[in-house]
């Protein structure tokens, strides 16, 4: 078989893995469906101001859900799995296969960028017809292009967190402890005019505001087309080259514990 | 015989300040099931790791299926499988899923209904993986080696924590792969399974070979036969005969003794017993085992 062959059938059972996992589809794709419910009724009244334009709370969350479940798919997913792949064994047996190490890692890279396109789809679509959140129309580009660059970065993000968590058990907690925070302050959950100035800009630094912001923008009225927020998704592809190049020293094939 | 499968010459590793590997030669020809022995630190798995493409060496010669491990291409890993001691595989795949998967790795696959049948795992082709026992496990662990049809085996400890059937069924499936003409290269540190399984027995013990040869050869080698018996109800250990009492050791009534002429021993014993019309109840001459051989080599007071 060829590489790319070679990626198809690593994939094909790559995404089997994924849907058989409770905690990975409870986690990646049944908490975001959660908390779009849960905003949306709580605060699905109220406005929000974007860029001096009101939009509907609902409006909002659409683009907030899309980030929390991209990362979750990436990010959570990667450096959980790769880790205990690590850990048990998986990644060095498949070592001493001739099955070269990109397919293996390129598998799992793909399901977790399907399965952030799937959700996002499947937001969008809850959005539209429950909610009645316009789809971006003429901003559609930079929704694309935001959620690639958002995928790309997070997948590199979680090969470099899997490669410092030491043991399977200390993943989910390590992840948390750095993505929580941040999904907070970059106003994924309580909307940003309501959190302090302070938290706002603390929270522009790393990737997960700035890719919100380039997603928002792509919901927003005005938006001049194609709605590609380059400065942000500078930021965010940033994280993502330094994230590829920690991932260079730190990720190892080889369990921590030999 | 054809070319050597696995030759090694002058291999030396070092970890900091620990030298694990001290110069070892072995040689691994085709067809053989070749058991290398030691006790845990003793350089064991550094070696097994070197000739598979996991570890760098400091100094010596390595080929592998006629390659340099530290050089491995696609080629040379379809050749080889490799069972690692503490590995899993992915609990959500079943069976028969987790071995397709491997065997699209090959360039010449065997069909996974023949591996299945190989390894006794046919009726749970349909079953999670997570779901298998240990000894389940270990028997999948064994298929996704043997999926590339390799001309090389490593197994790594193949039959830690089974239960004594589980072991047997393992050791008749590793006797069917020396059948079917693969070299085998099989680390343990069961004495019985390499007596029962191997061609050829290397003994490592703190970074040196310490023995090599056939399993009954290395037990010979030792030169020394056991006599063991039962003491007569009623009687002191003070009471046997001389040369006896001299070298016996006693636990739990029973006397045992390890020399290296059997004969002028037991012929003062059976006098003995003949004198004082005493039954020797469970006599038992034997030659030394490939165990006692491994326990006399590896034991610090012999390498010191």
């Amino acid at each position: 078989m060829n590489g790319l062959a070679l990626v198809w059938h690593q994939y094909r059972y790559d995404q089997k893995t994924f849907w058989r996992d409770p905690t990975a589809v409870g986690f990646t794709v049944a908490f975001p469906l959660i908390f779009l419910f849960m905003f949306a009724t709580i605060f699905g009244n109220a406005e929000s101001v974007v860029g001096g334009v009101r939009i509907t709370r609902t409006t909002y969350y659409v683009p907030s859900i899309v980030t929390l479940a991209l990362i979750g798919a990436t990010f959570f997913n990667l450096s959980i799995t790769l880790t205990e792949l690590r850990e048990s064994g998986v990644l060095k047996r498949v070592q001493a296969t001739p099955l070269p190490r990109w397919v293996f890692l390129a598998g799992r890279v793909i399901t977790s960028i399907l399965v952030t396109l799937l959700l996002t789809a499947v937001v969008l679509g809850i959005g539209r017809i429950v909610y009645g959140v316009a789809l971006p129309g003429r901003t559609l580009p930079g929704l694309l292009l935001a959620l690639f660059v958002g995928a790309a970065t997070f997948c590199s993000l979680g090969f470099a967190l899997s490669g410092l968590v030491p043991t399977t058990q200390a993943a989910p907690a390590v992840v948390n402890v750095i993505a929580l925070p941040l999904e907070f302050i970059s106003g994924l959950f309580i909307p940003k005019e309501e959190l302090p100035d302070w938290m706002v800009s603390v929270a522009a630094i790393f990737p997960i505001n700035p890719l919100f912001e380039s997603m928002l923008a792509t919901f927003t009225p005005g938006t001049a087309a194609p709605g590609i927020a380059w400065g942000d998704l500078a930021v965010v592809a940033a994280w993502g080259v330094a994230g590829a190049v920690a991932a260079a020293f730190t990720f190892r094939w080889a369990p921590r514990r030999s | 015989m054809g070319e050597p499968v696995i030759t090694v010459r002058g291999l030396r590793k070092t970890y900091g300040s620990v030298e694990a590997v001290r110069g070892i030669d072995l040689d691994v020809a085709p067809g053989q099931v070749f058991a290398f022995l030691g006790p845990n630190g003793a350089g064991k798995t550094t070696t097994v790791e070197i000739l598979e493409g996991y570890r760098r060496r400091d100094a010596g010669d390595v080929r592998v299926l006629g390659v340099d491990p530290q050089r491995p291409t696609t080629a040379w890993r379809a050749r080889m499988g490799v069972v690692l001691q503490t590995c899993r595989v992915q609990p959500e795949l079943t069976v028969g899923e987790t071995m397709s998967m491997y065997a699209g790795y090959y360039p010449q696959p065997r069909p996974v209904e023949e591996v299945l049948a190989l390894v006794g795992l046919t009726d749970l082709v349909g079953r999670r993986a997570g779901k298998l026992s240990g000894g389940q496990q270990r028997r999948l662990d064994v298929a996704l080696a043997l999926m590339g049809d390799p001309d090389l085996l490593f197994l790594d400890e193949p039959t830690e924590g089974f239960d004594p059937s589980a072991r047997r069924d393992a050791w008749s499936m590793i006797s069917g792969l020396r059948d079917l003409g693969k070299t085998v290269f099989l680390t343990t540190h069961y004495m019985d399974e390499a007596a029962a399984l191997a061609d050829l027995v290397t003994i490592i013990a703190d970074g040196r070979i310490v023995a090599q040869g056939p399993p009954t050869a290395i037990g010979r080698s030792e030169a020394i036969t056991h006599v063991v018996f039962r003491l007569p109800a009623g009687v002191p250990v003070g009471d046997l005969p001389p040369a006896v009492a001299a070298k016996a050791a006693v636990s739990a009534g029973r006397v045992s003794l390890a020399v290296p002429d059997p004969v002028p021993l037991l012929h003062a014993l059976t006098e003995w017993a003949l004198a004082r019309q005493l039954t020797l109840s469970d006599l038992e001459v034997r030659p030394a085992s490939l165990e006692d051989a491994y326990l006399q080599l590896t034991s610090s007071e012999a390498r010191s």
